[in-house]
């Protein structure tokens, strides 16, 4: 898992971003507006792969988290007319908070109990954002308009409708989580993390409060996860209830089982692949869904450990 | 001198089943105490107890002074009490490295040693000769270097009283040799607290011996006085080596 030189694995992830940057100047509109979306997006499926992956914790319930940064971005723009960092930064607190509640009392589970339990939140979460209609705009959801998504940083301000601000920005905080992932995974917590996933009972007779560990992953998740609403709400300049529904608890699930569960960069590919693989498909034919479940069932087959898990395994036995 | 550990009444019910009952344990710091007895006797649960993976029914345990009955176990090693399981119990995906980082680091961060990780890691690897299986994952390890992985964990948390349980089983003889001299080592800055059925091992090893049957203490003494001891030789000695 730990290579003795770690400047292959940073080269490999400086790599990436290099690459995506690169990509802004060559991709056509259309795929420049997906790869915003998929790299924001991208950033959930790595907050939710901290949990999943590294720690073995499967949450069914991680849209709470990510529209708890969704709404708490979206609604001090749209009610309280905050600017577009402080409404960011107000997104990651709200789901920070949300996860150290949720995790202090769905902790107390594991296994299919803990499965069960986060996605009983995560239902009362849904309801709460319809029965607050007034404040949430319920299942219609609230358009934020460009004027509020404009940031000004002394004296030049950045519109995030344009594409290319949007862009940039999506892929800042991409390189930013991923690469605090990297540090993190590297690190003795990290190492403390996957040891619980592994043998939860022998790391408690190595010295370790498990629970306090597990408690902590819950929550830079959860920070994660709201981190990537908030700049989804920022940048699309749309917030809904469908965020929150079970739709988007499973969707993180499968971008880090196609990718590869506990890689850094798995949440990227899965994430990705899935994106183009319903893209493509839905352009010629209308039971595309049927397409992608066809997918996701070979890939499982026949490669169990997601494609950057299964490449590990086979060629590149260092990747983190 | 004050003991490293006492137990007054400890007890363990599963059930109506009193697997450890009412036991007054005393451990001088330094020795070399085994603990023997047929299957069943109690023996793990009572080192369990010891070590914080089980709460006693009742009675009370006392840890250099401090009465740590109530503690958790992850607290207890971090005092300096160290379990090797009775079964295997290492990190079958990590590799020997990272199994013996685990412990290295938590001793790093509790200020308990300095340094690096990767000293720490090889020293422990050295120790019980493991040194060139670093990179191996543990799961691939022979059954005894497994058992020598379980033993480098213990001893890289630097304890002050370490629990062996069973440390022997499954290992070859001549592996068995170099285990022997690996705990003499060990006990040299550790009080050791063995549980063992090779009876060979425990005559070599111990300074004195506490002898379990039914969840009780037997008996206890030096090896000599257990050797001679007919109770014993009816509960134990005889019927496993008649
Ligand atoms: N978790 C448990 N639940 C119920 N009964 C248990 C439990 N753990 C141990 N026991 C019972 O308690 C008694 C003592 O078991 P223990 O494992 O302490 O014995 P032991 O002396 O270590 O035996 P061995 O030499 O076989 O390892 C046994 O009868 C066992 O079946
Ligand atoms: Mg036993």
């Amino acid at each position: 898992m730990r290579d003795a030189s770690p400047a292959k694995t940073y080269a490999l992830h400086i790599g990436v971003i290099a690459l995506l940057f690169a990509l802004n100047l060559v991709l056509p509109d259309y795929h420049q507006s997906l790869f915003a979306r998929i790299m924001a997006l991208a950033v959930f499926a790595m907050g939710y792969n901290l949990l999943f992956g590294y720690v073995g914790l499967l949450s069914l319930g991680h849209a709470m988290f990510f529209s708890a940064g969704l709404y708490g971005a979206g609604l001090t723009v749209y009610h309280l007319g905050w600017g577009v960092p402080e409404a960011f930064v107000a997104g990651v607190a709200c789901g920070a908070l949300l996860a150290l509640v949720i995790g202090l009392l769905a902790l107390r589970t594991s296994g299919v109990a803990f499965m069960i339990v986060t996605m009983m939140f995560a239902q009362v979460f849904y309801l709460l954002i319809l029965y607050f209609a007034a404040w949430t705009g319920g299942d219609q959801g609230l358009v934020i308009q460009q004027a509020s998504r404009v940031i000004a940083i002394g004296g030049a301000s950045f519109d995030l409708t344009d594409p290319t601000v949007r862009y940039m920005s999506a892929l800042a905080l991409f390189s930013i989580i991923l690469l605090v992932t990297l540090a993190v995974v590297r690190s003795r917590f990290g190492r403390v993390l996957v040891a619980i996933r592994e043998n939860e009972e022998r790391t408690k007779m190595l010295g370790y409060n498990t629970v306090a560990n597990k408690l902590a992953a819950v929550v830079a998740a959860g920070a994660i996860c709201a981190a990537s609403g908030a700049a989804y709400a920022l940048l699309f300049g749309y917030v809904g209830s469908g965020f929150a529904s079970v739709q988007y608890s499973i969707l993180p699930l499968l971008w880090v089982l196609l990718g590869g569960a506990a890689t850094t960069l798995g949440p990227l590919i899965g994430t990705l692949f899935m994106y183009y693989v319903t893209d493509i498909t839905s352009g010629f034919t209308s039971a595309y869904l049927l397409i992608v479940g066809v997918a996701l069932i070979l890939l499982v087959l026949f490669f169990p450990k997601g494609i950057l898990g299964s490449i590990r395994e086979r060629w590149l036995r260092w990747l983190p | 001198m004050t003991p490293l550990l006492t137990t007054k009444g400890l007890s363990r019910h599963f059930g109506g089943l009193r697997a450890v009952d009412g036991v007054d344990f005393t451990l001088m710091p330094g020795e070399i105490r085994a603990i023997i007895g047929p299957n069943g006797a109690g023996k793990t649960t009572f080192v369990s107890l010891l070590s914080g993976r089980i709460r006693p029914s009742s009675g009370m345990v006392v840890f250099d002074g401090a009465d740590i009955t109530a503690m958790p176990a992850y607290k207890r090693v971090r005092l300096g009490v160290a379990y090797t399981f009775q079964i295997t119990s290492v990190f079958a995906n990590l590799t020997a490295f990272d199994n013996v980082a685990l412990p290295v680091q938590r001793t790093l961060t509790d200020g308990r040693t300095k340094g690096q990780v990767r000293s720490g890691v090889m020293a422990a690897l050295e120790r019980t000769g493991l040194a060139d299986r670093g990179g191996t994952l543990a799961g691939q390890l022979s059954y005894g270097h497994q058992r020598l992985l379980e033993v480098a964990m213990g001893l890289a948390l630097k304890p002050r009283l370490l629990i062996l349980d069973e440390p022997t089983q499954g290992l070859a003889d001549s592996e068995i040799d170099n285990f022997i001299m690996l705990v003499r080592e060990i006990a040299r800055d550790a009080t050791v607290l063995l549980i063992e059925h090779n009876m060979p091992v425990v005559m070599q090893l111990a300074d004195r011996i506490t002898v379990f049957n039914s969840g009780k203490i037997l008996a206890e003494g030096t090896p000599g006085e257990i050797r001679a001891n007919a109770e014993v030789q009816d509960a134990y000695l005889g019927a496993t080596h008649g």
